[in-house]
């Protein structure tokens, strides 16, 4: 098992260096960090005079190693678009990300995983037909448009939510929080069905097609012949015997909720990571865009790791089988 | 096609109403919807210069008189010139859709070409050379495949922002997209291609194609690429589906296609604009084409998937 972490880290960190490879790229060739930082009546000397200080002249595997150190230590140059240090523009906007992604993750796994044991015990009864036939529209629906539609019914026919920003929060140390306030919650819902929709939707259809597997193998039989109850059944042996699957996907459907922020940010004007990176992108503001590359794949990459380390937690078979088993979804 | 040659068009026309395929695609009314639809909506879109009331994006036909007219059918107030409404500039809503999605599918139908010829490609190369190029490949193919598609074209899409110049953008902002989209989509082909390759190139008429001494481009073209024909079609029927929503979601982010040239993400970002006030058709009807579309093309996919299966016959 410690071998097996062991070369998982190892693989870890090889990716997290090409992408560090990629920001780097971008940093410093498509970007140009001295014209960000001078004014245009800034002499070509001085420039070079910059240039030299910033070690822009150094060889290149210098430099990256300087732009992967300063990285560690959250120092990624300033934005061209705001001139401020990118590293406290993105730390503000994190728990505002962090927390829509977790009401989402939320709303995804209480809801998605209920629907689909349902679905998947009573495949027959029309309610399971509706949900399976609604969730293909689900599928079929982009994030935006939900929001768009969303948003239409509920805040501007009904009036019952706010379309837009954060409501009112409150500061708990440095971490802007949602949490705390009436307002604040209620903003929070609509954005979180958004990101969630499509994530449920998943996760319900894969609940289901791996719950009609289980409940046709002989264990489940011997199970009712045992005269164990039907809750037992369901969630003690039939549930539990789906979560590796279940679990693969839904961990890197979490990194996709980050993602997928930037686009849910952007319709409910959210002041998170996302609609950041958005307006980076739109300004071609390089620095914001290369910490972001760095961040999200340091996120992802620790969502994939966390996901390998819960299969041991799930399954006790890959505990006593040491460390050359690899389990996947199929 | 063989059979085409033989015996004509009427001999290939028996041959299609006799295969499994026709029979499973027959027996699913959901399937045949699904065609009719897709089909419906191409061929609309395509023929929008022909069809379309009005030319929506040539302004001197434009009335700012003719703004914001709600939808005849729900509406007094509405006028039948706009069946379908028209925005705050007075632009006819039916024919912007009409334009619109033409612009959408010619976008994804693009992408997907991009991505299937690259990953296609790739995948030979990878799976008939191996080693060292092999390893190189399919390590940035893992990398990629961290990242979901949209965060990949929105930073393809954001680097060349930044090494060109705005003006110069929004002329070739429909081949940033189309490439933006492509170079993210192909990575399901390499693995698939490389895959069957690794499978067919060690059998006997391969190595007996070898040995008559064929150039191995050829090899790979003419006697490889045939076995995969299968699932690359089906990737790319469930990738025509993906890059219409991620065309529409860069393009409703607003670093897509530009206003001036919208196509159905453009119209529903401009829709959503004004969505406060209440005029809600302006972003409706495009989203609702947009989601009929790629809910028709994700439905043929899917029957594709499960009819070229051969486990599930």
């Amino acid at each position: 098992m410690l071998a097996f972490i062991l070369r998982r880290i190892l693989q870890s960190s090889a990716v997290l260096l090409a992408v560090g490879l990629v920001a780097f790229s971008l940093f410093r060739y498509v970007g140009d960090p001295v014209n960000a930082m001078v004014g245009q009546d800034t002499t070509m000397e001085e420039r070079d005079a910059l240039r030299e200080k910033l070690g822009l002249n150094d060889p290149a595997p210098v430099q990256f190693f300087h732009f992967i150190a300063n990285a560690a230590r959250g120092n990624f140059g300033l934005s061209y678009r705001t001139s401020e240090p990118v590293g406290r523009l993105i730390l503000e906007r994190v728990p505002a990300t962090l927390e829509l992604s977790f009401c989402a993750a939320v709303f995804v796994l209480f809801v998605g995983v209920p629907m689909g044991v349902y679905t998947g015990l009573y495949p027959r009864h029309w309610s399971s037909r509706l949900l399976q036939a609604v969730s293909l529209i689900g599928i079929s629906l982009p994030t935006f448009l939900i929001g768009i539609l969303l948003i239409l019914v509920f805040a501007v026919t009904l009036h019952w939510l706010p379309s837009f920003g954060r409501g009112d929060t409150v500061k708990v140390g440095w971490w802007v929080t949602n949490f705390l306030t009436v307002s604040g919650l209620k903003a929070l819902i609509l954005p979180a069905i958004t990101l969630g929709l499509f994530q449920l939707t998943l996760i319900m259809r894969l609940v289901r097609s791996e719950m009609l597997e289980v409940m046709r193998t002989e264990y489940i039989k011997f199970a009712r012949a045992r005269g164990l109850t039907n809750r037992a059944i369901n969630f003690g042996h039939a549930l539990k015997n789906t979560l590796v699957p279940v679990i693969t996907v839904a961990g890197l459907q979490l990194g996709s909720l980050i993602a997928f922020a930037v686009v849910t940010e952007t319709v409910f004007a959210w002041p998170g990571v996302g609609q950041l990176f958005i307006q980076s992108v739109q300004f071609s503001d390089i620095p914001v865009m290369a910490a972001y590359l760095l961040l999200i794949g340091l996120f992802f990459v620790l969502v994939n790791l966390i996901v390998d380390l819960l299969y041991f937690a799930v399954d006790p078979r890959l505990r006593s089988q040491g460390g050359g088993a690899r389990v996947g979804g199929h | 096609m063989a059979a085409a040659s033989r015996s004509g068009l009427s001999g290939w026309l028996y041959r299609v109403s006799d295969s499994d395929i026709w029979w499973s695609f027959k027996s699913s009314p959901m399937t045949v919807a699904a065609a009719v639809a897709t089909f419906l909506i191409i061929a609309v879109a395509f023929l929008s210069p022909v069809l379309a009331p009005h030319t929506p994006f040539d302004p001197a036909t434009l009335s700012l008189s003719d703004g914001l007219k709600p939808p005849v059918l729900v509406s007094p107030d509405g006028d039948w010139a706009f069946p379908l409404g028209t925005d705050d500039q007075g632009r006819d809503v039916l024919s912007s859709i009409m334009y619109g999605t033409r612009l959408s599918l010619i976008v994804s139908l693009a992408a997907v070409a991009v991505a299937m010829v690259l990953g296609i490609s790739l995948g030979l190369i990878s799976g008939y050379f191996g080693g060292a190029i092999d390893a190189v490949i399919m390590r940035v193919a893992d990398v990629q495949l961290t990242f979901p598609a949209i965060l990949v074209a929105l930073l393809i899409d954001g680097v060349v922002r930044g090494l060109i110049s705005v003006k110069r953008h929004d002329e070739i902002a429909i081949f940033v997209v189309v490439g933006a989209i492509g170079l993210s989509f192909w990575v399901s082909y390499a693995r698939t291609v490389r895959g069957s390759v690794m499978v067919e190139k060690n059998k006997e008429y391969v190595q007996a194609a070898r040995v008559i001494g064929l150039p191995p481009l050829l090899i790979m073209v003419r006697h490889v690429l045939p076995n995969v024909t299968g699932p690359v079609l089906v990737i790319a029927t469930l990738n025509l589906g993906l890059a219409i929503i991620t065309e529409a979601t860069l393009s409703f982010l607003g670093v897509g296609l530009p206003s001036t040239e919208p196509s159905l993400g453009t119209l529903i970002r401009l829709g959503n604009e004004v969505l406060q006030s209440g005029d809600w058709w302006i972003t409706v009807f495009p989203g609702v084409t947009l989601a009929a579309l790629v809910l028709a093309v994700n439905l043929l996919g899917d029957w594709l998937r499960d009819a070229l299966n051969p486990k599930l016959r």
